[in-house]
């Protein structure tokens, strides 16, 4: 559905994608996963068409993304950004359902799958009508995530959509976001920094490595055979911490 | 209630921003145009009324007024078109047609406004003036030229009836304006002609000539032959034997037209031809300059005395005048904001579409706001005629630059992640720029509107120069005639309908500025129940 094909991108000098070959596969789970900096939001940002590679193509759906409208495609992408991005002038109610009205969705079924939508994130009906500055972080990631959801489109591209919940909410979300990925049968690229998570979600996952792509594979996969050393330190990385603080507590 | 009517408002396609500033620009153009409406509606059955002008000098308004009882007295309407600025502004006037008549003096016509031209003689004159459309009345009665003056208790002691005297005192303390001083027609062609052997030369602004006079510091100086000060401190004046000033007789220029449209007019008019001399001129100047008459009762005065008409005078009660220059400067004020708004909005918004185009766009803008407004009135001018019509458009190009630049920053300091949030949600261009970026920007807009509506009130005072009237009539009367009672009668009122606007925009921030925008954190946080996750020691 989604593939990047040989992606070079540079800032202004400092490269931040070099020679990434990736294929998001339909009705899958797609994570991404690396250091801080090491690009996996700018492929996000490729993905949804905000900038374009210096050299290489992005395809959707067996088309260019950087030739002609970028709106059809939009229209079937759901995308959040990394803080949410929410517009702050309009109340949460506008900010998910601004799309859905733009495109003269009758009001009855706006506000059902709003209502839908907020039992799925967890967040009381009451917040519907808040402004963005009067939501806590959390709150705010869950009306990104609503909205990002709004149009019930096929490819999701997720920049950490659960970084800044508390440990409960972030459970029970994950497990009923995987079940929906499963049921709708979506196509999902998502960021995130946590290890078990990708883990948790992923069909494949994706460890980049100062842009360049380090190993993409089964979780399994993944965890049991690196590809390289710095495989294996990430994932010792990550699970050291809980080894350490369990062995100490025990 | 109130909630319904904002489900209401925001279930439609209009945002709120773009309702409330539509609304906005529509009740300041609705308010501008009715302030102004009243002036061509009553024109209909009556004879269009002759229009006389004058320049912004006391004499000028004086004889002015002079003129305005004398058609009103043959049965004719009149208005007159008080201190408009200097020679150019009526110059063109009466060449446009806006102004039928104005006193004027020949040496001015001759050297300044034909100046270039062979009109050596009356002949000639007359040819120049009537290719133009226009004809000059014989004089007056009297001129308005530099004359010598000395006080008279000196010229008494050392015998001075000449000019010709100085030259035997070539101790005394010379004192001119500055401009006499460096004028070529001024003190050194006066000194070579005579061949004044003084030395003592002093240059000095025109009125503070006569405080020197007075208070000894000077001799000799120089006056307008009609200076009401020339009595007044005692001066007399000297004698041009060799003939060394030019003629400036008062006159009355005219459009030739007015033989035809409003002879009985231009008869009254022209009964002022011999009447009035020079010391009945200066003592009109001095009742209205040191003693405080208004210009219509000195002109009554010498229309009763002089030509034996009985003319009854009515003046303006103070809060008819009050309302009337409020409605004139509401008018320029509306209209030019609210023309000003539809205009730079969008330029702001295609400043911020394309670089290029912004530096432009601003650059012009910006440029506009440096040409002083004088100077830009004189270019208008022979375009667009003198009152309403120029003053607003040169207040419209004075607000552009406030508005556009701010919706220019408004619309840039919205930050990326917003920007390319609005992008990927597949809004068309137009769609995130109507629900987006200009709510967003909506309180930068504002704020320039408000900067823009603020100098607009304060420059519109400057109209009263080309004849829009408004609160800078009285300042412009009350600086000509040193009364600061009558500068506050406009400057009070302006600065009070400045700050009037001012309090409107914040009332209007309600519905141009989303709710959202103006909620500050610090109240807005009203999280649920969890606890902070990152509270030390927890
Ligand atoms: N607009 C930009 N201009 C210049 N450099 C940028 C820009 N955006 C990102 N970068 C740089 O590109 C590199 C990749 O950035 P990117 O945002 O993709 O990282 P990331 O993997 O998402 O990091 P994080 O996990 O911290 O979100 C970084 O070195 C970053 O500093
Ligand atoms: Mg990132």
């Amino acid at each position: 559905m989604l593939r990047f094909e040989g992606i070079f991108k540079d800032y202004g000098g400092t490269p931040a994608l070099a020679d990434v070959d990736l294929e998001v596969s339909e009705a899958q789970t797609t994570v991404l996963i690396g250091p801080s900096g090491c690009g996996k939001s700018t492929l996000l940002r490729l993905a949804a068409g905000l900038i374009r590679p210096d050299r290489g193509q992005v395809w959707f759906e067996g088309a260019r993304l950087d030739t002609g409208s970028l709106r059809p495609a939009r229209l079937r992408m759901g995308y959040m950004i990394q803080d949410g991005g929410l517009f702050p002038h309009l109340s949460v109610r506008d900010n998910v359902a601004l799309m859905a009205r733009q495109l003269d969705w009758p009001r009855e079924r706006r506000e059902q799958r709003l209502a839908e939508l907020a039992d799925l994130v967890q967040l009381p009906t009451t917040m519907l009508a808040r402004y963005p500055i009067e939501l806590s972080g959390g709150q705010r990631q869950r009306v990104a995530l609503m909205r990002a959801l709004m149009l019930d489109p096929d490819l999701l591209l997720l920049d950490e959509p659960l970084g800044a919940l508390d440990p409960m909410i972030r459970f029970e979300l994950q497990r009923e976001l995987k079940a929906i990925f499963a049921r709708l049968g979506k196509t999902v690229l998502m960021v995130t920094h946590d290890l078990a998570e990708a883990v948790f979600f992923g069909h494949r996952i994706v460890l980049l490595r100062a842009g360049r792509i380090v190993q993409q594979d089964e979780p399994r996969v993944l965890l049991d055979s690196p590809a390289e050393p710095f495989v294996a330190q990430f994932v010792a990385a990550q699970r050291e911490p809980q080894r350490v603080l369990l062995g100490a507590g025990g | 209630m109130r909630r319904g009517m904002l489900r209401w408002a925001s279930s439609r396609r209009l945002p709120a921003t773009r309702l409330g500033l539509t609304t906005l620009v529509a009740l300041l153009l609705a308010v501008g145009l009715a302030a102004c409406s009243p002036e061509p509606s009553a024109e209909e059955s009556t004879p269009r009324p002759v229009v006389i002008g004058s320049k912004k000098f006391t004499e000028s308004v004086i004889l002015g007024e002079t003129l305005r009882l004398l058609a009103l007295d043959a049965g004719h309407p009149a208005r007159h078109r008080a201190e408009l600025g200097g020679t150019r502004i009526l110059w063109g006037a009466l060449l446009s047609g806006e102004i039928d008549i104005y006193p004027e003096y020949s040496g001015t016509l001759v050297r300044e406004i034909l100046s270039g031209e062979d009109v050596s003689s009356p002949e000639l004159l007359e040819v120049a003036l009537a290719a133009r459309g226009v004809r000059s009345s014989a004089t007056l009665g009297f001129e308005n030229t530099y004359a010598i003056a000395v006080p008279e208790p000196l010229a008494e002691q050392l015998g001075l009836q000449r000019i010709s005297d100085l030259r035997e005192h070539p101790d005394l303390k010379l004192g001119f304006s500055s401009e006499f001083l460096d004028r070529a027609d001024g003190w050194p062609g006066l000194r070579q002609r005579y061949r004044l052997p003084q030395t003592r030369v002093q240059g000095l602004d025109h009125d503070l000539v006569y405080r020197g006079i007075d208070a000894g510091h000077l001799d000799v100086t120089v006056v307008y032959t009609t200076d009401a000060e020339i009595a007044r401190y005692g001066l007399r004046m000297l004698e041009d034997d060799l003939g060394y000033f030019e003629d400036y007789q008062a006159i009355l220029l005219y459009r030739a037209e007015l033989a035809e449209k409003a002879p009985d007019a231009l008869a009254a008019f022209r009964r002022l031809e011999g009447a009035i001399d020079a010391p009945t001129m200066a003592g009109m100047n001095g009742a209205v300059k040191l003693e405080g008459e208004s210009e219509q009762a000195v002109a009554a005065r010498l229309l009763s005395e002089g030509l034996g008409l009985a003319v009854t005078v009515s003046g303006q009660g103070f809060w008819s005048q009050l309302s009337q220059r409020t409605l004139e400067h509401l008018g320029l004020v509306g209209v030019s904001l609210g023309a000003a708004i539809l205009f730079a909005v969008p330029l702001g918004v295609l400043a911020a579409q394309n670089a290029r185009l912004g530096h432009l766009i601003l650059g012009i803008t910006g440029m506009i706001q440096t040409i002083p407004s004088l100077a830009l009135f004189v270019f208008l001018i022979p375009w667009l005629g003198i009152g309403w019509l120029p003053t607003v458009v040169a207040l419209f190009l004075y607000s552009l630059l406030p508005i556009v630049r701010n919706t220019h920053a408004g619309l840039m300091d919205i930050p990326v992640p917003i920007r390319e949030s609005a992008d990927v949600l597949g809004l068309t261009r137009g769609a995130r720029l109507r629900l987006i970026e200009l709510p967003l920007a909506a309180n930068t807009i504002l704020a320039g509107i408000k900067t823009s509506a603020v100098l607009n009130v304060g420059t519109a005072t400057v109209a009263a120069l080309i004849g829009a009237g408004g609160y800078g009539q009285p300042i412009l009367t009350g600086i000509r005639l040193d009364d600061t009672a009558l500068i506050m009668q406009g400057a009070v009122p302006a600065a009070l309908l400045a700050l009037g606007l001012q309090g409107l925009f914040e009332f209007a921030e309600r519905w141009v500025v989303p709710r959202g925008l103006r909620l500050k954190p610090s109240v807005g946080v009203r999280a649920e129940a969890d606890p902070d996750p990152e509270r030390p020691g927890a």
